[in-house]
């Protein structure tokens, strides 16, 4: 409990003292906005760890071979991560529901197996050492883009393309018979939630010294992770991802004992929990849904139901 | 080459049986239970577990392997299935809610040191383990070339035997008529008078033994149990091969992990041992973007 009585006595010596944890809730924030504009749009993309380790790979090569400024590495490998996201969208947009994610587990793990671990370029199995990483320096540029990301999507929620996208999530038949442009705003969706993550890898691969290839970084575990931050935090508003985030990473420190790892246990409770009696997530309206037993004798009166 | 082809076919068995459990849940309840993988690893992992650390002969570590997976199924379906499905909840809630379970079953195994609560699972940590030789009945033969081990061969009438058990029973019993009317239109089998809660249990039993069985096999044979070989080798391989197949269809399921396979084994032979997981994922990505219905679906409806 360390943990959550310095934050609250010294907030200056935590900032010092866990920068690394809050620069990676601000990554981990990242990637949870980019789920989120997939999942308010209606499409299940598990696709975000494949444009991260575009985005990573991209700006940590140019770091290396043409020691470009950081701000043009990240902007570079975003780039790239949106137009590999459009080519990408196109054909797997047309599936829907579970097979869209298969479709997206398919496109990540074929190119973290089939590409990134057989080029020599990318270091193969070993990864890349960015010795000009700044894993303290880096965070201010996180946070920056934290803030910007958010507004950026609350303002777009808002907006003519939000209620385009919460249109085709509802319904996508009727969305179409609208007039709305189905293929083209989740073409959007895709793309931006694609940029999203190049950010988001662009920006970690600078906060450590060690591009690592593994699956907890660009494969199926990390995809299953950022996708956990948008369902326990809520997708109805851009701010249900990014507590969902700062929840799930922090998690960890918060519950560390001596010498029993109970982390993922406790985080799958927390899941199947949420999952069962707060189905909207925990930053969304509603309060608990209570499943009724098939031994529980049934309530006399129904309560009149509130939207 | 010869020897290769033979390897292809013994993980695509095992692939084919850990994928028809999966394929199965889809097809029935058209959810993805992603704590499948976790029942795998448990089944190999609880065996290892017995035999080893816990001095019981193999065979009846094996049964209660298989018996430990099947209670899994029912606590799947309690935990994780039945709560969503009261609600109406979405497909990926219980995307979700299995994921958790996944996670925690992973733990536990990972956990499971001695002195700890889950010490009757202990395998060793997080690291990777296998079975001391002679522990289990192993005899090897080698004809024309080929070395054949039984634990290998045994896989393939295994796997072949309990698929086509599968395949009568939902074809031509009452039982099997019942999951396929679930299949079809839960609630109209409700009205039929089916319980429907109890097909759903069957099922997620029946597809966790085979995913049970399956994770024995494969820890038996590749001599790798560790706490993440459901997540490692079958978890994403078992989507390439129920999509392979047709999602849902269980004689897709089988040719699918036969397929999958041989394209390793030919991805390895051409292009070598790192292409090898790649090419699968590739094979899955170009099979739903061009063909989504599988090799042998039927073309997906438009649901309206």
């Amino acid at each position: 409990m360390d943990f959550i009585t310095q934050l609250l006595t010294d907030p200056v010596g935590f900032y010092t003292s866990h920068t690394l944890l809050i620069a990676n809730v601000g990554i981990n924030s990242i990637l949870a906005a980019s789920m989120f504009v997939v999942l308010y749009s209606g499409q299940l993309s598990l696709a975000a760890p494949g444009f991260m380790a575009i985005g990573a790979y991209t700006s940590v090569l140019m770091e290396l071979y043409w020691r470009t400024p950081l701000a043009l590495n990240v902007a570079a490998g975003t780039a790239l991560a949106g137009v590999v996201g459009v080519l990408v969208g196109l054909p797997v947009l047309r599936l829907r529901g579970v097979f869209l994610a298969i479709a997206t587990i398919g496109f990540i793990e074929a190119l973290r197996l089939g590409v990134i671990l057989n080029l020599p370029i990318t270091g193969e199995g070993l990864g890349l050492k960015n010795s000009h990483a700044d894993p303290l320096g880096g965070i201010n540029i996180v946070l920056v883009a934290v803030v910007l990301v958010v507004f950026l999507l609350w303002r777009l929620t808002k907006g003519r393309l939000g209620h385009a996208w919460a249109a085709i999530r509802q319904d996508e038949v009727a969305a179409l018979s609208q007039g709305i442009d189905v293929a083209r705003y989740k073409l959007i969706a895709f793309t931006l939630s694609a940029v999203l993550a190049g950010v988001a890898g662009g920006l970690e691969a600078h906060l450590n010294f060690f591009v690592d290839p593994g699956d907890a970084q660009y494969g199926v575990t990390r995809a299953v992770q950022v996708l956990t931050f948008a369902v326990l935090g809520g997708s109805g508003n851009i701010l249900g991802p990014v507590v969902g985030a700062l929840f799930l990473t922090t998690l960890p420190e918060i519950i560390r004992f001596q010498d029993f790892d109970y982390r993922d246990m406790v985080t799958g409770v927390i899941l199947i929990a949420v999952i069962v009696f707060r189905p909207q997530g925990i930053v969304s309206r509603g309060g608990l849904a209570i499943v009724r037993p098939r031994w529980w004798p049934r309530a006399k009166i129904r309560a009149p139901s509130s939207g | 080459m010869a020897q290769q082809l033979l390897n292809a076919i013994f993980i695509g068995s095992i692939y084919a049986l850990f994928a028809v459990g999966y394929t199965l849940v889809f097809g029935i309840l058209d959810i993805l239970n992603l704590a499948h993988s976790a029942v795998f690893m448990l089944g190999a992992a609880l065996t290892y577990s017995l035999v080893v650390n816990h001095g019981q002969s193999f065979w009846v570590a094996c049964v209660l392997g298989v018996a430990a997976a099947a209670i899994m199924g029912l606590v799947i379906e309690h935990v994780c299935l039945r709560p969503l499905r009261r609600r109406r909840a979405p497909p990926i809630a219980a995307l979700i809610s299995t994921i958790g379970l996944a996670l925690i079953i992973v733990a536990a195994v990972e956990q499971g040191l001695p002195g700890t609560f889950f010490a009757w699972l202990w395998v060793d940590g997080a690291n990777s383990v296998s079975f001391p030789p002679g522990v289990v009945p192993n005899p090897t033969w080698y004809v024309a070339g080929l070395t054949l081990e039984a634990s290998k061969v045994a896989i393939i009438p295994i796997s072949i035997l309990l698929m086509l058990v599968l395949g009568y029973v939902m074809r031509y019993t009452q039982v099997g008529r019942g999951l396929r009317a679930v299949a079809e239109n839960p609630r109209a089998a409700q009205l039929m008078g089916l319980d429907v809660d109890r097909m759903i249990s069957l099922t997620l039993v029946i597809s966790s033994a085979l995913g049970g069985l399956a994770g024995i096999l494969f820890g038996v044979s590749m001599t790798d149990i560790s706490p993440y070989i459901g997540r490692d080798y079958v978890e994403v391989r078992g989507l390439a091969v129920i999509v392979l197949g047709g999602m849902g269809s269980i004689p897709g399921a089988v040719a699918g992990g036969y397929l999958l396979g041989l394209i390793e084994v030919i991805a390895l032979l051409v292009l070598g041992s790192n292409a090898r997981a790649g090419v699968a994922f590739a094979a899955l990505f170009l099979m739903l973007v061009l063909r989504p219905q599988g090799l042998f679906g039927v073309p997906l409806r438009g649901k309206v």
